[in-house]
């Protein structure tokens, strides 16, 4: 049985985060490459690109002002309008 | 010769009707019951009589029987004790009688020579409607949710306090887990409506309902008798003059500290006594965390988010304490604040950890006034004057020797500002071999560590230990916070 609770918080973020869809093939699907600016991050994102480029995807590629800051909200909505899904290379 | 509880209107929340003529309610586990059975059977060939019973439906033989055992007309007419009968016409109650009274019955009945073998009186039991064990699921059945925050389902195999930890609404201790029943009964500590809205709560500044400090008030484990209290709290701590935002984003250590006064204290059970700052009251551990977990949940202010503190105190888990007033020699200290002595009051104080003062050996006024003038001239750092209040908690022991010496409040006061003045010379930068201080314009001038108002008095603590202590405060004044104290009404 499932217990109810009630939100304590303001209610300005969802209760539950909803996973957006898989994809089911990377044929056609533009991959954005998000570098958050740590070192040797492009050296990995560049043998990403040329995997994803092989099975068909196209590729763009983007970068955060630096990694200690949340990526700017500008280059969040970039990347949300323009690709499929986004990989991040995270540390380092 | 009974029917069944769903021939009543499916809506759960409309108050059910009854039929005219005598109405009885009653339950078998009730030996009141069992003994007026046979009185009710013998009144259903005199009069019109309707029997609902509560627990056993074939209960009791020989009447025209309604099953009740979904207490929804016992809920609806507020029926406290079985038995209980009425008298009902033209579908109104017009007299009612609680437990086996004769006379009552008889007169109720206007049928006379009830129940013969009878004793005279015989007192009933507790409605199941009222039984404190259903009393608040009945409650959400019956009168309909009025409860308007958003429901959050925990699945079967989800631990409820892991997915609140999870969604980040709890400052990292359990929590008691806000069901609507909990939620609901908490309410019942105001008269105040649940929508109605408390304050614009820090930082995210979003408006915060009776409803929702219920809610965080359930969380940090209140008593609904607290929540009063909980409400002052958090209208006092989003004023413009205390400044909750700031005391959050502050790098330095303080958060609100709640100091109770009025009858509420011992009302609620608060303690002012022995280990009045530390753990083992009810009252005083939930009362500040509920402020707390207001201003995180409802307000967004997280520690290492809005909340910037360097180092942050225990306190910030919820401080909050009773001032001893029945045993204090001075004005409660509400009354600095131009409240009467007796009235119900909160005082938020932008404050970090209590620190002890030792006097063992002062046996006059003068003495303990240096002790404590030393420790308050050593708050933060010599140096650092003007720019903080301080609450000064003077325990029973020290209190009594400025009671058998006669000093008012405002004489100890008064000598403690006199004793934390303090030489410019040695306030300036590099004074004392220490690079931070004042600049050299202080030089040659008297400086009072505190303002005016700056230094605030309490008494509290247990019987026995000549200690008191200083809660230092925050930065003050405009740019700042000040002390807030507010009313706390039902």
């Amino acid at each position: 049985m499932t217990t109810v609770l009630l939100d304590p918080s303001s209610e300005t973020v969802p209760a539950e985060r909803v996973r957006a869809d898989r994809l089911e093939a990377l044929t056609g699907k533009t991959i954005g490459l998000l570098d958050i600016r740590k070192a040797r991050g492009d050296v990995f994102l560049d043998q990403l690109e040329e995997r994803l480029t092989e099975r068909g995807a196209s590729v763009l590629r983007y970068a955060k002002p630096t990694f200690t800051k949340p990526a700017p909200i500008d280059l969040r909505h970039e990347i949300a309008t323009q690709c499929d899904a986004v990989v991040e290379a995270l540390a380092d | 010769m009974s029917s069944s509880p769903s021939d009543s209107s499916s809506d759960a929340t409309v108050k059910p009707p009854l039929p005219d003529g005598i109405v009885a309610f009653v339950k078998r586990d009730c030996p009141t019951c069992e003994l007026v059975a046979p009185v009710l059977a013998s009144l259903a060939k005199d009069a019109p009589l309707t029997v609902y019973t509560q627990d056993d439906p074939a209960f009791p033989d020989g009447v025209a029987r309604v099953d009740d055992t979904d207490l929804a007309v016992s809920w609806h007419h507020e029926i406290e004790a079985v038995p209980t009968i009425l008298r009902v016409e033209g579908g109104q109650e017009v007299e009612r009688a609680l437990g086996w009274h004769r006379g009552e019955w008889e007169a109720l009945a206007r049928v006379p020579d009830l129940g013969p073998g009878l004793p005279e009186l015989r007192p009933g039991c507790g409605s199941l409607s009222v039984d404190p064990s259903r009393a608040p699921e009945l409650a959400i059945r019956f009168s309909g949710s009025t409860l308007k925050a958003r429901r959050v389902e925990i699945a079967e195999l989800e631990d409820e306090q892991e997915a609140f930890f999870d969604r980040g609404w709890t400052d990292g201790l359990p929590i008691v887990p806000p069901t609507e029943a909990r939620v609901l009964r908490m309410l019942e500590g105001t008269t105040r409506a649940p929508d109605e809205v408390v304050a614009t709560v820090p930082p995210d500044l979003a408006p915060c309902t009776v409803e929702k400090v219920a809610i965080n008030a359930v969380m940090a484990g209140c008593k609904p008798e607290y929540l009063p209290v909980v409400i002052a709290a958090v209208e006092a701590a989003c004023t413009d003059v205390f400044n909750i935002h700031g005391l959050l984003a502050t790098t330095m250590s303080a958060g609100p500290v709640l100091v109770v006064n009025g009858p509420i204290r011992n009302a609620i059970g608060m303690n002012a006594g022995k280990n009045v700052f530390g753990q083992g009251n009810r009252a005083n551990s939930t009362i500040g965390r509920a402020l707390q977990l207001v201003i995180r949940n409802v307000g967004g202010g997280r520690p290492g988010e809005v909340d910037r503190a360097t180092l942050g105190n225990p306190g910030k888990v919820g401080f909050c304490f009773p001032e001893d007033e029945e045993g204090s020699p001075f004005e409660p200290l509400n009354t600095m604040f131009g409240f009467e002595a007796g009235t119900n009051t909160v005082t938020l104080f932008p404050g970090e950890g209590p620190r002890t003062i030792v006097d063992q050996i002062a046996r006059d006024p003068e003495s303990l006034c240096h002790v404590f003038a030393d420790a308050l001239r050593h708050m933060l750092t010599p140096k650092m004057v003007l720019a903080f209040d301080v609450i000064l908690v003077v325990s029973p022991e020290h209190s009594r020797i400025f009671r058998e010496a006669g000093w008012t409040r405002e004489d100890l006061l008064k000598r403690l500002h006199e004793l934390t003045l303090l030489d410019g010379d040695d306030l300036v930068r590099g004074a004392n071999g220490i690079a931070e201080g004042l600049p050299d314009s202080v030089r040659g001038n008297q400086v009072p560590k505190f303002r005016p108002d700056g230094i605030r008095l309490v008494h509290a603590g247990g019987g026995a230990g000549l200690f008191s202590a200083i809660i230092p405060g925050w930065a003050n004044g405009e740019m700042g916070s000040a002390p807030v104290c507010k009313a706390i009404t039902s």
